[in-house]
């Protein structure tokens, strides 16, 4: 008896500390982020800031700062990027999930490859072509390219999106005299919106967080918070960029809390394949 | 108008896209590779680049290779306690704890490991205070130990949410059929579960090891000197040396190691959108 309940409370103890270490693995990088970010003076050995403060907030935020500029930039280049990839990317995914393909299983392996190679060679040679059409550190040469990145998935998610409305409903319209526009407008589009709100949210996001493309794109003159955050970081300054990365968290954060009320497990299940 | 040409013409914006931004860069960075200053056809780039930066492509293969072992063993711990745990509690605390590095950018991730792994940052402060090390054994981690804990931190919840889920739509009755047998736990997870969701895992890593190799940010804030990643090598070539062709090579070089992996994910994701389309 004593023995069952000994074994018991080891199990509660082991669970515990298992729990206690992830959190910490988990958290621990966040919470010296965190205290980077608020931190004014911090010298080695201080085991925490010696001085807590807000001055480089206002820093970064200052006209000097740019971080009001990036943030702009990034939001406009983000909001363009979603525009332009919905606009390809719900005719696109409709046709895969409702209409029938010539070529199909061709068609799908050219959607799925730009996620089965490294990224890296595509954007050094968009660069070197877009150098040429001068479009090299502008936004509309940025927006391609993080448009490029983000239209794969946008059609994965909204072709679930449209395969998952019933065809039953849209027969039911068809019947009652509806055209395939008025159908498609009054009936697929309404019961598809999470899902392609959802695929919206993801470029939003992608394109936000995006660093390899602006980095070769970009420069000199497009700066997204991402940028702006790694060169406070490789200039040695951790408040600036702990705080720029604070500020390119909470999106993210956010949306990880509430994306399973705008996608639900099937269709998650099929971003990133 | 038929189906087809309707769906032909839905479809061809988004095939332009991938086209121009993609095959056509593709293609050019081939052409790059292969053309000397001439404009004749050499090797002379990839002798430079197995020259200059052998011992960085040995290390990106293994830091990644060493990742993703490490992801499958975190992703297969966490999905499988979630899938035959029996404390509820634990279960609810592991589920809402390891997804949140899931949306966090790499770039940040870099930025947050180059604090919490330097030698004054938390982990070795928290591994002092709790008398695991000594005070003056404690050393940064900002070599390749840290590109490896940035890496497994931000992608094994990826793998790990997909295991997961792909263990929860399995049919219960084989694991409860195990169960009353008196099958332990960890027999059940190795002996019938893990066997039902091998596709998954495979292209959960898969994506992270091609996502890995194309990384930038991480090598280049935790460890840029060398021996480090083949993507900062490629970064230098083009923005000290102006020198593409180099780049290009190196590129395709990593391309090669990641095509093995992309072949098996292709193959798996077009057979599974057939059997979705049926």
């Amino acid at each position: 008896m004593n023995g069952a309940l000994a074994s018991r409370a080891a199990a509660l103890v082991a669970r515990a500390l298992a729990i206690a270490l992830l959190a910490f693995l988990i958290f621990g990088p966040l919470a010296n982020l965190l205290l980077w970010a608020f931190a004014e003076r911090w010298y080695f050995p201080g085991k925490i800031p010696q001085e807590f403060g807000l001055a480089f907030w206002g820093r970064v935020f200052s006209p000097r700062g740019g971080a009001v500029q990036s943030l702009v930039t990034s939001v406009w280049i983000a909001v363009l990027t979603v525009a332009f990839c919905l606009a390809v990317a719900v005719p696109a995914g409709y046709a895969l999930a409702r209409l029938k393909l010539p070529a199909r299983a061709f068609i799908l392996l050219l959607f799925l490859l730009p996620q089965a190679i490294p990224n890296l060679p595509i954007y050094v040679n968009i660069a070197r072509m877009f150098y040429e059409l001068r479009l090299n550190g502008t936004v509309t040469g940025v927006v391609l390219v993080h448009a490029s990145h983000g239209l794969v998935l946008a059609v994965w998610i909204a072709s679930a999106a449209f395969a998952a409305v019933d065809p039953l409903l849209e027969e039911a319209a068809r019947n009652m005299g509806a055209g395939p526009l008025a159908c498609f407008r009054t009936v697929t589009l309404p019961l598809a919106a999470p899902g392609l709100i959802a695929s919206a949210i993801f470029v939003f996001l992608e394109s936000l967080d995006e660093f390899t493309g602006t980095y070769f794109v970009g420069v000199p003159d497009v700066t997204t918070l991402p940028l702006l955050m790694f060169n406070a970081s490789m200039g040695g300054n951790y408040q600036i960029a702990s705080i720029t990365a604070l500020l390119l968290l909470l999106p993210s954060i956010a949306f990880m809390l509430v994306v399973e009320r705008f996608l639900k497990a099937d269709v998650l299940a099929m971003v990133g394949r | 108008m038929n189906q087809r040409t309707a769906g032909l013409l839905l479809i061809t914006p988004a095939l332009l896209v991938i086209a121009v931004f993609f095959i056509v860069p593709l293609g050019l960075s081939v052409q790059g590779a292969f053309t000397g200053k001439d404009g004749r056809f050499t090797l002379a780039h990839f002798e430079k680049s197995f020259e200059l930066y052998t011992s960085d492509m040995v290390f990106t293969v293994a830091i990644v290779a060493l990742s993703c072992a490490l992801i499958a063993v975190v992703a297969i711990a966490i999905a499988g306690y979630l899938t035959l745990g029996e404390h509820e509690r634990t279960k609810a605390a592991l589920r809402w704890l390891y997804r949140w590095p899931l949306f966090i950018p790499f770039v940040v991730t870099g930025q947050i490991m180059r604090t919490f792994l330097a030698k004054n940052g938390m982990l070795n402060h928290v591994l002092v205070g709790g008398g695991l090390i000594e005070p003056l054994a404690a050393q940064s981690l900002l070599d390749w130990r840290g590109i490896l804990v940035a890496f497994v931190w931000k992608q094994a919840p990826f793998v790990t949410l997909l295991l997961a889920g792909a263990m929860a739509s399995l049919d219960a009755t084989h694991v409860e059929a195990a169960r009353n047998l008196g099958a332990p736990r960890w027999r059940v997870l190795f002996g019938i579960v893990l066997p039902q969701v091998r596709g998954t895992l495979l292209v959960g890593l898969v994506l992270s090891f091609v996502t890995m190799l194309s990384v930038l940010s991480v090598p280049l804030m935790i460890n840029p000197n060398s021996p480090t990643m083949v993507t900062v090598d490629v970064a230098y070539r083009i923005s000290t040396h102006g020198d593409y062709a180099v780049a290009n090579a190196l590129c395709l070089i990593s391309l090669l190691f990641a095509s093995l992996g992309a072949w098996i994910y292709l193959r798996h994701a077009v057979q599974r959108a057939e059997e979705n389309a049926r």
